[in-house]
């Protein structure tokens, strides 16, 4: 079975976007959610884009995952403008958006059904192993509302890598579990993605957990959102989010994030005045 | 255990008061038979066949009236969800219709159809296409959009998400619906056949009832209504209720 999934891993790919500008129209006027974003990812790296809420960090992932559309600026995808969403992209949500009315296999197995040149058995196969991979052997008949948030979201990280996208998009997948099953899920992703290889765009308010899992950590600042400053992260993997390095890491970028807040608080005063 | 002896009593208890009034003649018994007077219409017609020939009849008049009411509550319901024409124009309708009570085209049925078949199958669809077709509208409109957002990034796409997300997703709400609707076939049909006296199609259940009345035969009247809550019961228990289980076990709702 192994073979079947590992021989057939695609290669990561390479994500571009080109002076992005987005903004969202509501009954109280248009809000400027991205402006000018450029924003290169190289394949099988792993990024994370890191901000207050309304600095579009989300939308950037939708844009890619191709459920949301820039207006002007393009999205690229190893070179070729985003459609749509597609299969090469799969997108881990903040709830798990895993299936009621479907056992945790079964979630799994839906985004296989549509994976073309697969049979009946080879499905059973994969999703079985992606199980496996992110420990959940045991809990394959489970209904969803049986799982805990931290199973839940392994459930749906076994959903997202099943069909073998060459990216991962993830929105604050974590955000909502405790520290302790959190900390488990760093330690599986890594693995994972030393593993897999996958390009991983991750997406968080949290600066600890983007400097431990990020080869790369872009910042980003609100209204309109903009990307501010990066910072690369170099240290060993599997990284521990309690070790002190990584510590001084998220102190740099923390008090990067706030020099930027102020900033534009100050800016938005005067213009106001 | 304890539960079963409760609901024992409380009925043993409420059969006890109704045959000690009934047997103290304070008011006469056609306007309060005895419960052994009904038990003995119950035996008495079963045993000759009319209760289970009206039950028959009713029944498939009950089922053919729901089945199009389904049949044309749920593709209806599912056009108002997506099409802002259909809410706007059907959709209204339905909200109208729906406060309706049922009773009310009774007149214009025997207008339309006359002492027939048809006024009380007309009857019975109106009383029960507007809540299931509005129960599909609402259930599918309420499927979280970020289950369709899941699926397309699964590759999923119109039909298939049709089929596979947004129907499953609503379906308990379409199941509570279909279970509603069914109520409402219940008693329109009964309100139908008490008004509406059929020559050739057969006597239903609600005939039964009306002829009790006619005849001062309050022991009828009053089986009558014991089979109605039985078939009533019966249905909801082998019909809907093991469907509805398989759902909250699914989901985790309810208890």
């Amino acid at each position: 079975m192994t073979e079947r999934t590992e021989a057939s891993d695609p290669p990561p790919a390479k994500l571009r976007l080109e002076s992005v500008s987005k903004a969202f129209h509501t009954s109280r006027g248009s809000v400027s959610a991205l402006e000018e974003i450029d924003l290169t990812v190289e394949d099988g790296q792993f990024v994370c884009l890191v901000g207050p809420s309304g600095c579009g960090k989300s939308t950037i992932l939708n844009l890619i995952a191709g459920l949301e559309f820039a207006d002007s600026g393009r999205v690229l995808f190893d070179g070729k403008p985003v459609g749509g969403p597609g299969r090469d992209r799969m997108v881990l949500f903040q709830e798990s958006a895993l299936f009621p009315w479907l056992d945790a296999v079964g979630n799994v197995l839906f985004g296989l059904e549509l994976k073309p040149g697969l049979d009946r058995a080879a499905r059973r196969e994969v999703a079985a192993h992606y199980l496996e991979m992110v420990g959940l052997t045991r809990f394959a008949r489970a209904n969803v509302h049986e799982l805990s948030g931290g199973m839940k979201q392994r459930v749906a990280l076994a959903r997202a890598l099943a069909p073998n996208p060459r990216v991962l998009l993830m929105d604050e997948p974590f955000a909502a579990l405790d520290a302790l099953t959190r900390e488990q899920l760093y330690g599986d992703l890594q693995r994972i993605w030393l593993e897999r290889k996958k390009t991983i765009v991750f997406v968080t308010h949290n600066v600890r957990e983007a400097a431990c899992l990020g080869d790369r950590v872009v910042l980003l600042s609100p209204h309109p959102g903009r990307i501010r400053e990066e910072f690369t992260i170099d240290l060993p993997r599997p990284r521990d989010i309690n070790s002190v390095e990584l510590a001084r890491y998220a102190t740099k970028i923390r008090s990067a994030l706030r020099t930027h807040l102020e900033a534009e608080s100050r800016n938005s005063q005067e213009v106001r005045a | 255990m304890k539960r079963v002896l409760a609901a024992a009593g409380f009925f043993g208890l409420l059969l006890l008061v109704w045959q000690v009034l009934a047997a103290s003649e304070t008011w006469s018994p056609v306007l309060l038979p005895s419960p052994t007077s009904v038990v003995r219409y119950l035996v008495g017609s079963l045993g000759d066949g009319t209760l289970a020939g009206a039950a028959v009849v009713t029944a498939r008049r009950l089922f053919l009236g729901y089945a199009i009411g389904v049949g044309i509550g749920l593709p209806f319901g599912f056009l108002n969800s997506r099409f802002r024409i259909c809410s706007d124009t059907i959709g209204v309708l339905a909200l109208g219709m729906q406060t309706l009570p049922s009773v009310c085209w009774v007149p214009l049925a025997l207008l339309w159809f006359g002492q027939s078949e048809g006024a009380m199958l007309f009857v019975t669809v109106m009383g029960t296409v507007w809540s299931i077709l509005l129960a599909t509208d609402n259930g599918i409109r309420a499927v979280p959009p970020i289950y369709t957002r899941a699926a397309r990034t699964m590759g999923s796409r119109r039909f298939h998400t049709l089929v596979r997300v947004v129907l499953p997703a609503s379906l308990p709400a379409i199941l509570t619906g279909m279970k509603q609707g069914w109520a409402f076939a219940w008693r329109s049909l009964m309100a139908a056949e008490i008004y509406v006296t059929v020559i050739g199609g057969g006597l239903g259940l609600g005939h039964l009832l009306h002829y009790g009345r006619e005849l001062h035969a309050m022991d009828q009247v009053l089986g009558v209504m014991f089979v109605i809550v039985v078939i009533g019961l019966l249905v909801d228990r082998v019909l809907f209720a093991p469907t509805e289980r398989a759902l909250h076990r699914r989901w985790g709702t309810g208890v």
